[in-house]
């Protein structure tokens, strides 16, 4: 009786300390939700960041299917982690386009800096009348520069198709 | 004569190799090199627009260990350096030096070296890097990266198992300079310190055997002959075929003593050390159905393919579609304006006859005989299934990355299913995920980045405000008390 009575207070005292010290930290459906996303942080979601629509869709307050840039891909990934019925894009969140990069025109840039902040991943270089520029590795083509820009001097262009970049694309079935 | 091992599976294919001695290309009006290298690797130019330049004047540098450095031709001017279509699967433009020649041919002087053995073996990779000289093969791998191998390399094998059927550029060289073949096979045996070196034929080669033979003549190289059966000449199939030791997947031959060079490599290497050139030519095989007359030609890298053609009599009226490489692993080209690089060991024009695979593709009825004849063991019906199903992880599993593309499965298929292709598909998008995850992390952690910073420096202004507001309180309680005290 004492002998099992030793066990299980031992027990309780593992488990105690289990809980203590072997916490998950963070949300864990909330980590792998955000993995599945493409991380442009565009907020086209109408959230603040591709973390902040991950935490929405865990607390059901968002659907699968307001990604752009994520696409069929992401909506599929999202849909099969989650056990529920994969669904078309909601258009109503913009439309999958062909993944681009922001390019400043160099020319018509006045180097007023307002492009700056709102880049969520610190691609543009610059400064006060100084010519900006996109640092093409780093852009995630989220479109945010453009409309802050009062000369109209950014546009988005079409990632470049190099030779070094290719892949054998899929047959047509 | 030592016993030979097998590797699994292969195809006896019959060969259709033209045995036309060399000829000599003449001078193209304009020598065009590509700046890409292997996979993503690109040479430096180092020449400005309009700049003259001789023949084995280096153009381009290397910047990686990757890519080797690329030489001129011939002498001429630099026309311009821009995109043009290049030899490359996807049959896209990228950036390529243009010299347009002046018909002098005028060359660097070479400086000749007489006895290797005085240089130590550091400086003779130096010199084979600065020569340029990439695996001729097909695979264009630099030499001197594979030759500074850290790994105790026992044996060197020097491959001339040209098993693809058409190609017989490594056949020729070998009966015209099997003399400078061994003595290139010598310097990268000591270079490397190599115990043992072999040279590696096939069967159906008897008179490349003789001249090897002869030229091996007291010299400690084992020259074996080697079945003729496709892929023999791939690198890890050939090791096992002379070794019987199998190479696992993953693995690289240095990591198991053994270093394989092509022997046209072999011969550049003997170009470059006793001559002092650097690598600008070297043999294609101009053959095929569609051509008039193939032949075998000692040709400037550079040379537009149609100079080449032009050359072996033009085309036949039936010629259907053009292919750099063999007919099982070559690529297809769009136009014939495209130039010979290093990697080019035989361009293939084929007619409507000679293609293979025409009927209809038909469900996989499972019969197992792509997995019969795949030379890395792999289950190719198992590969299409999980490819086709988008089961990529699967695929890895599978050890897709392993296949080596050589094409016996689609040969036996009696479905004709193009398998190859369905892998060559698959590869490209599972690298295209991992470069998307790698993209999306970055922009991932540059985001928290900016958040963290921008939380930070919010904070700072905020206790900067506090303590300016401190320092205000401070001076005006001072100056409150300074009134009252007056």
């Amino acid at each position: 009786m004492l002998l099992l009575c030793l066990i299980f207070v031992m027990l309780g005292l593992i488990l105690g300390f289990a809980a203590q010290y072997l916490k998950v930290q963070g949300d864990p459906i909330v980590e792998q939700i955000d993995a599945l996303l493409p991380q442009t942080q565009c907020g086209q979601c109408q959230f603040p960041g591709c973390k902040p629509y991950a935490q929405a869709i865990a607390q059901g307050e968002a659907d699968i299917n307001q990604c752009p840039p994520g696409g069929e891909q992401t909506i599929n990934a999202l849909a099969s982690l989650l056990g529920m019925e994969s669904k078309p894009l909601n258009t109503e969140f913009g439309t999958i386009k062909t993944p681009a990069i922001a390019f400043i025109i160099e020319q018509d840039c006045i180097g007023c800096v307002k492009c700056i902040p709102p880049c969520p991943v610190d691609a543009i270089l610059g400064a006060t009348k100084q010519m900006h520029t996109v640092i093409t590795s780093e852009c995630t083509g989220c479109e945010l520069c453009i409309a802050p820009c009062p000369v109209n001097c950014i546009i988005m262009l079409p990632r470049e198709n190099k030779p070094s970049e290719w892949q054998w694309p899929a047959a047509h079935d | 004569m030592t016993k030979l091992a097998h590797f699994h599976g292969g195809l006896a294919i019959t060969a259709d190799k033209c045995a036309n001695p060399i000829i000599d290309s003449s001078l193209p009006g304009e020598l065009i090199y590509p700046l890409l290298q292997r996979s993503n690797n690109y040479a430096l130019p180092i020449v400005k627009l309009g700049e003259r330049v001789l023949k084995g004047q280096m153009i381009a540098s290397a910047n990686s260990l990757f890519s080797a450095p690329i030489h001129a031709a011939s002498s001429g001017t630099v026309k311009a350096i821009e995109p043009r279509i290049i030899a490359h699967p996807s049959n896209l433009a990228d950036d390529c030096i243009i010299i347009e020649t002046d018909g002098l041919d005028a060359a660097l002087s070479a400086i000749p070296c007489f006895d290797y053995q005085q240089e130590t073996p550091e400086n003779l990779r130096t010199k084979i890097h600065q020569a340029g000289i990439v695996g001729l093969g097909g695979a264009a791998f630099p030499t001197a990266t594979k030759l500074s191998t850290e790994q105790d390399i026992h044996t060197l094998i020097i491959n001339a198992a040209e098993c693809e059927p058409y190609i017989s550029c490594d056949a020729s060289l070998i009966r015209q300079k099997a003399e400078g073949i061994v003595q290139g096979a010598l310097i990268l045996q000591y270079i490397l310190q190599a115990k043992h070196c072999i040279i590696a034929v096939e069967e159906n080669m008897p008179e490349a055997n003789q001249a090897l033979l002869q030229a091996i003549n007291t010299h400690s190289i084992q020259l074996i002959s080697v079945p003729a059966i496709y892929p023999t000449g791939g690198e890890k199939q050939l090791i096992q075929v002379l070794t019987g030791t199998k190479i696992p997947a993953k693995c690289l031959p240095t990591e198991h003593g053994f270093i394989c060079q092509n022997v046209g490599t072999a011969y550049a290497v003997y170009q470059a050390i006793i001559q002092g050139l650097a690598l600008t030519e070297r043999i294609i095989t101009v053959t095929g159905k569609g051509i008039k007359q193939p032949q075998n030609i000692r040709t400037r890298i550079g040379t537009p393919i149609k100079h080449l053609i032009a050359q072996s009599g033009g085309y036949n009226k039936k010629v259907q579609r053009l292919i750099m490489g063999g007919s099982m692993m070559g690529i297809a080209l769009s136009s014939d304006e495209i130039a010979v690089t290093k990697a080019t060991n035989c361009i293939l024009a084929m007619t409507s006859n000679q293609q293979e695979n025409k009927s209809a593709e038909m469900p996989c009825i499972r019969c197992g005989d792509c997995a019969a004849v795949c030379p890395v063991e792999l289950l190719p019906q198992q590969l299409y299934w999980y490819g086709r199903s988008g089961q990529l992880d699967q695929c890895q599993n599978y050890q897709l990355f392993s296949c080596i593309e050589c094409g016996c499965c689609d040969v036996v298929c009696p479905s004709h299913i193009p398998l190859v292709q369905q892998f060559r598909v698959t590869k490209g998008e599972i690298i295209t995920k991992e470069k998307q995850a790698v993209q999306s992390n970055l922009a991932k952690t540059r985001f928290q980045n900016q958040q963290q910073r921008r939380a930070r420096e919010e904070q700072e202004q905020l206790a900067k405000a506090e303590k300016r507001k401190a320092i205000i309180e401070k001076m005006k309680a001072a100056s409150l008390a300074k009134k009252k005290s007056l």
